[in-house]
């Protein structure tokens, strides 16, 4: 019975081996981003850049239609755009990272919901925002696990400078001129993972599989490997999960993946080692030293 | 004693108000010089302007034959991310950056060199905390450790013994001797008279412009610290560009 609902789909089905293969690539490249993306205090600026890309994705459909190449390249001229005009308009000038952001993805959004108002609605854009991972071809699937390598390569090169960009920026100004470049590969990989997740997911829930493996890693690990370790295992597990139910439901399967990592989450702020609630209730005797 | 750093008519400051105004001399190399002023002087805003955080407003900083690598900067208001999840032996060891850079491994030697480190600072045993668990008298000493771990010639520390008691400051004061003692020039901001009076040999009296330079004893006279109080902190809104020109700084 439980080989029929867990592994049955995956042997009988290809498009449901198919989904599962990108969920993977998704969590293996999104999930450490994500993980860095929380720690450097940037998860709403996920949020932002995921609605930011959804312009240059409207316009690769409404240049070509239904062609993802087009979709992808204009997701990904918009998202660069915008993350490097805010990253560069944040560190020359007093605005935040928040601020110069928000007016920019906002500028965007406006202009491409304009575009796509000028276009008509049309049912498929509906595949743009919520994604449509059961229709995995070929091509989509490789450009997927393509891009989840290219942000593990490039997270590995900039490592290093990243992590002590996070936690101490003026040391790393005194002793490398590495920062400034470390911080736009950052915010470039982060529109890469986006790109890859809206293709499964939909530019409205592409982040949710970043965003929910990092807050689950952060209540079970106290250090940066560990957490990056959990995420990438939260994330193949809700997608996985989430792939189930939607195949025995009649729930769409971007929304199930991510309810299930939620619902992860919830476990976790409830359970978690680390400062989970029912741990800071009922902490145990004092240790001796 | 050729200088390791010199000042030529530098003015560094903030939206065009000068913090460090019209500052001319030279820091021989092995110097181990400390600069005391009032708050605001400009303590904080040279020492930024010497490792390079901060562009003069005018004139120029000279540091010889040294580059990015070889100064180490210990500031004052960290501005460290505590709740960031490294331990100190990884944050201690970032320190080693010179030799390491992006891909070095940390092999056996370097390891022993950051525990060494940790020792010297009175930390052993702390390897695999969280920086956050750290209390203030420890961070610092961990910082210290990573200015050792940075061996540099030129180590730049502003007002490093804040809130550390007296025997971690005894035991800093300890290092930085010995750094002098390597012939390192160390720049030290310091508000405490007595401290620098008992071991610092060399006192530049800071008030946005220079009040005093040279030995200790001649520097931190009664009459030269009372100059200095009389120093104007806020800036004037309403100054007009500077005509460069000899005459103390007229602001009262």
């Amino acid at each position: 019975m439980i080989y029929d609902a867990l592994i049955a789909p995956f042997i009988e089905f290809e498009f449901m081996r198919r989904a599962l293969a990108a969920v993977i690539a998704l969590a293996l490249g999104g999930a450490p981003i994500g993980v860095f993306l929380m720690l450097r205090r940037m998860s709403l600026v996920g949020d932002a850049m995921a609605h930011a890309i959804l312009p240059g994705a409207a316009v690769g459909f409404l240049l070509s239609g239904l062609n993802l190449f087009a979709m992808t390249l204009g997701g990904l001229i918009a998202g660069f755009t915008v993350a490097i005009l805010a990253g560069v308009v944040a560190r020359t000038t007093d605005l935040k990272e928040d601020a110069s952001l928000a007016t920019f993805y906002l500028a965007s959004l406006a202009l491409g919901v304009t575009i796509v108002s000028i276009k008509g609605t049309n049912i498929d854009l509906l595949h743009v925002l919520f994604g449509n991972i059961l229709a995995m071809d070929d091509p989509t699937l490789l450009v997927v696990a393509f891009n989840a390598t290219i942000t593990l390569v490039v997270l590995a090169v900039i490592y290093r400078p990243l992590v002590i960009e996070s936690v101490d920026p003026v040391f790393l100004r005194t002793v490398s001129r590495a920062g400034a470049p470390a911080h736009l590969a950052f915010l470039a990989l982060v529109v890469v993972s986006l790109v890859n997740g809206f293709q499964a997911l939909g530019t409205l829930l592409a982040v949710g599989l970043m965003i929910l493996p990092a807050g689950i890693a952060r209540f079970w690990s106290r250090d940066i490997t560990g957490m990056i370790c959990i995420a990438v295992v939260s994330a193949i597990v809700a997608g996985y999960a989430g792939l189930v139910l939607s195949f025995q439901t009649r729930v769409p399967s971007g929304p199930a993946i991510i309810l299930v990592a939620a619902l992860l989450y919830v476990a976790s702020v409830l359970f978690g080692n680390v400062r989970g609630v029912i741990r800071q209730m009922f902490p145990g005797r004092h240790l001796e030293a | 004693m050729t200088a390791q750093l010199q000042f030529r008519d530098v003015t560094l400051g903030y939206d065009r108000h000068p913090a460090v105004h019209h500052l001319d001399g030279e820091v021989a190399t092995g110097a181990l010089l400390a600069i005391s002023g009032p708050n605001g002087a400009g303590k904080s805003t040279l020492f930024r302007g010497i490792v390079g955080i901060l562009k003069p407003l005018a004139g120029t900083i000279l540091t010889g034959d040294l580059d990015v690598h070889d100064i180490a900067y210990l500031p004052q208001m960290v501005d460290i991310d505590r709740s960031f999840p490294i331990s100190v032996f990884d944050f201690v060891g970032t320190g080693l950056w010179r030799t390491v850079g992006f891909f070095g491994g940390i092999g056996k030697e370097a390891r022993g060199k950051i525990a060494q480190a940790l020792a010297a600072v009175g930390l052993s045993g702390f390897e695999s905390r969280t920086i956050g668990t750290l209390s203030g008298g420890q961070m610092q000493r961990m910082l210290f450790a990573r200015v050792l771990l940075q061996d540099a010639r030129l180590i730049v520390l502003d007002e490093p013994f804040n809130a550390v008691d007296a025997k971690t400051s005894a035991d800093l004061l300890a290092l930085v001797k010995r750094w002098h003692a390597e012939k390192r020039t160390v720049l030290a901001a310091l508000h405490d008279m007595d401290l620098v009076r008992a071991n610092f040999p060399e006192t530049l009296l800071l008030a946005r412009g220079e009040v005093a330079w040279g030995a200790t004893a001649d520097v931190l006279t009664v009459e030269n610290l009372m100059e200095a109080r009389r120093m104007c902190e806020a800036f004037d809104d309403s100054a007009a560009a500077c005509a460069v020109d000899d005459a103390p700084s007229q602001a009262a």
